[in-house]
């Protein structure tokens, strides 16, 4: 149902060794939201995502994903319940296809219980799907772009191509681990929409990102982290104002972007 | 304009270039051009028993057959699952005395001791080497090389199934030619059963596996599972292997376990190509005959098979099959246009 509650982030914490990667964060994300995570490099964003995925063990704090405390349930288990991630450094199955890529996803269990992306999979060939997966995330279906060894496709392509592994799975909540970097302007902007219908299909969305400019333009809160601790959470024009973001960010690659806002 | 034209063309037709996926076949001539190497290859090995003069090269064939296997699933674990398996003498151990035992204890005929010891064999040997699956890489290859040290050292200390005396009078395989083409059609139905699989979409998980366990584990999909049944196939060729081993050799030791069975296979997949299947039995196929013809220059074999092989990681460390394909690909025919 849209607006109900579907991820609930308890009192996070993860320490390597002595250093605590997060301290101590909590988070609700509503159905249907697209939530930003933001934050100077280092504070923690990623071990965030790899905690509430379970590619990582929280050392303390609870994470409970519709209802259900998934705390500590390796990777697989949380995907199959219907929260996914893309990953920063892009993973795909390079040796394969793109449109093979996705015979993986379609393969899963969660897949052949729901019958993957809107159910597609249930019925058709599992490498059709793929291509029309492909096809609805950018990839031209008539040239030979989606027929293409993923080891052979440009940065935009594979950022794609993340998210398009994400969505064979029939997800509820994608985390997008910064799906903007190293796109260019326009490709952004042909990815905007794209996220924009996701969410109208009522696919909730956790975006971690370094581009704040385009993020606000999708994301209805954010959360900034700053040495593993939530420094503030709210709407992004409130957020980006704030003395601590800005000071949190000074001396930073965004130092510039963050203080080009009064 | 009736005036017909006549151009060059590449096999693969540029095909290969734009995309790796689609091998476009439009006509039994097309089919032909693929269908024809492999078809080579089948009817070679079918004939050459009865073409090959004399039991003793008939024989090698048997063993070619055996390390064939071996090299098959070597090249399967390794680099279609990304298991590299440096134990495959493990395999070839546990098939090898579950068959003599069934024979010579319980009294199996080997037409049943053989496919019973390659299934309990693969299952036994996926067992033990289910703690080994998270490990990946060269940690994995270490950890599967102490299993066959470890199992012969064991059966020499407890002093069971036969102890350092191995067991005997394990009955052999009947008639003249039952041997060679019984391990023939197995080498033949793995090696093509196998370059099935990893097209199928089971197999497409076991190769993203491969490439990157961690966005499969995203995908909702237990690697660890996956990873044991492409263990459990990769082990039902070699148990299977070892069986039929020790019944043409109507002994089963602690020789078995050897190092011979994981190091040989692994250097014809070098020789014939890796990530092929076929490869490495093409591999087998030249570098047990060599190894048989070297035998009479006694210890000093050692030294001309270490060169042979020296000679083709340095000049073709792509192996002979991956550059015949590639040959074969840019082959240029005639086409009307």
């Amino acid at each position: 149902m849209k607006g109900s509650l579907i991820l609930e982030v308890k009192g996070l914490t993860k320490a390597f060794g002595g250093i605590l990667a997060l301290n101590g964060v909590d988070l609700t994300v509503n159905e249907g939201e697209v939530v930003g995570i933001i934050g100077p490099n280092g504070s923690g964003k990623t071990t965030f995502a790899n905690c509430v995925t379970g590619f990582v063990k929280p050392t303390r704090g609870e994470v409970i994903f519709e209802g259900r405390r998934i705390t500590g349930l390796p990777p697989e288990k949380i995907a199959d319940l219907g929260l996914t991630r893309t990953f920063q450094i892009m993973r795909p199955y390079y040796s394969l296809p793109a449109y093979k890529n996705l015979v993986i996803p379609l393969m899963s269990p969660r897949a052949k219980r729901l019958g993957g992306w809107r159910g597609g999979g249930k019925f058709g060939d599992r490498s059709t799907v793929g291509v029309d997966i492909l096809e609805e995330i950018g990839f031209e279906r008539e040239s030979y772009v989606p027929y293409k060894l993923a080891s052979s496709l440009p940065t935009g392509y594979l950022k794609r191509l993340e998210l398009a592994r994400c969505l064979a799975l029939n997800p509820r909540l994608i985390i997008c681990d910064e799906v903007f970097s190293g796109l260019s302007v326009s490709e952004i902007a042909s990815l905007l929409p794209l996220l924009q219908r996701l969410q109208a299909e009522g696919i909730t969305l956790i975006m971690i990102e370094h581009r704040l400019r385009e993020l606000f333009q999708i994301a209805g809160r954010v959360m900034v982290l700053n040495f593993g601790e939530k420094l503030l959470e709210g709407p992004p024009e409130v957020v980006i104002k704030d003395p601590r973001v800005k000071e949190a960010y000074f001396g930073s690659e965004e130092a510039e972007e963050v203080m080009s806002y009064a | 304009m009736n005036q017909k034209e006549r151009r060059k063309e590449r096999l693969d037709r540029g095909i290969k270039v734009r995309c790796d996926g689609i091998y476009a076949l439009m006509s039994l001539k097309e089919i032909s051009y693929l269908v024809l190497p492999r078809l080579l290859l089948i009817l070679v090995l079918l004939l050459a028993p009865i073409l090959i003069p004399g039991h003793y090269w008939e024989r090698v064939l048997t063993i070619v057959c055996i390390y064939g296997m071996l090299a098959v699933a070597f090249d399967f674990l390794s680099h279609y699952v990304g298991l590299v398996s440096l134990g495959g003498a493990f395999f070839v151990g546990v098939g090898g005395y579950i068959s003599a035992l069934l024979n010579t204890h319980v009294g199996l005929h080997p037409f049943l001791a053989i496919p019973i010891a390659t299934i309990l064999g693969a299952l036994i040997c996926t067992l033990l080497l289910m703690p080994c699956l998270p490990l990946r890489g060269v940690y994995f290859a270490i950890a599967t090389l102490l299993y066959p040290l470890l199992a012969a050292r064991i059966i020499e200390a407890l002093d069971i199934f036969g102890g350092t005396d191995g067991l005997r009078g394990v009955s052999g395989l009947p008639g003249k030619y039952t041997p060679v083409y019984v391990l023939i059609m197995a080498a033949l139905l793995f090696i093509f059963g196998l370059r099935r699989l990893v097209n199928e979409d089971m197999g497409l998980v076991l190769r993203a596996v491969k490439d990157n366990d961690q966005s499969v584990r995203a995908s909702g999909i237990s690697v660890t599972r996956y990873k044991a049944i492409a263990l459990f196939l990769g082990a039902l060729g070699s148990c299977f292997a070892g069986a039929a081993l020790v019944h043409i050799y109507m002994w089963a030791g602690i020789s078995l376990f050897a190092l011979d069975f994981s190091i040989l296979p692994i250097s014809a997949t070098v020789v014939g190509g890796i990530h092929t299947l076929v490869g490495p039995f093409i591999g087998c196929l030249i570098l047990v005959p060599i190894s048989e013809a070297l035998r009479e220059f006694g210890t000093l074999r050692i030294v001309f098979y270490s060169l042979i092989l020296l000679a083709f990681i340095v000049v073709k460390s792509e192996g002979l099959l991956n550059y015949a394909q590639r040959k074969y690909h840019q082959f240029e025919r005639w086409v009307e246009v």
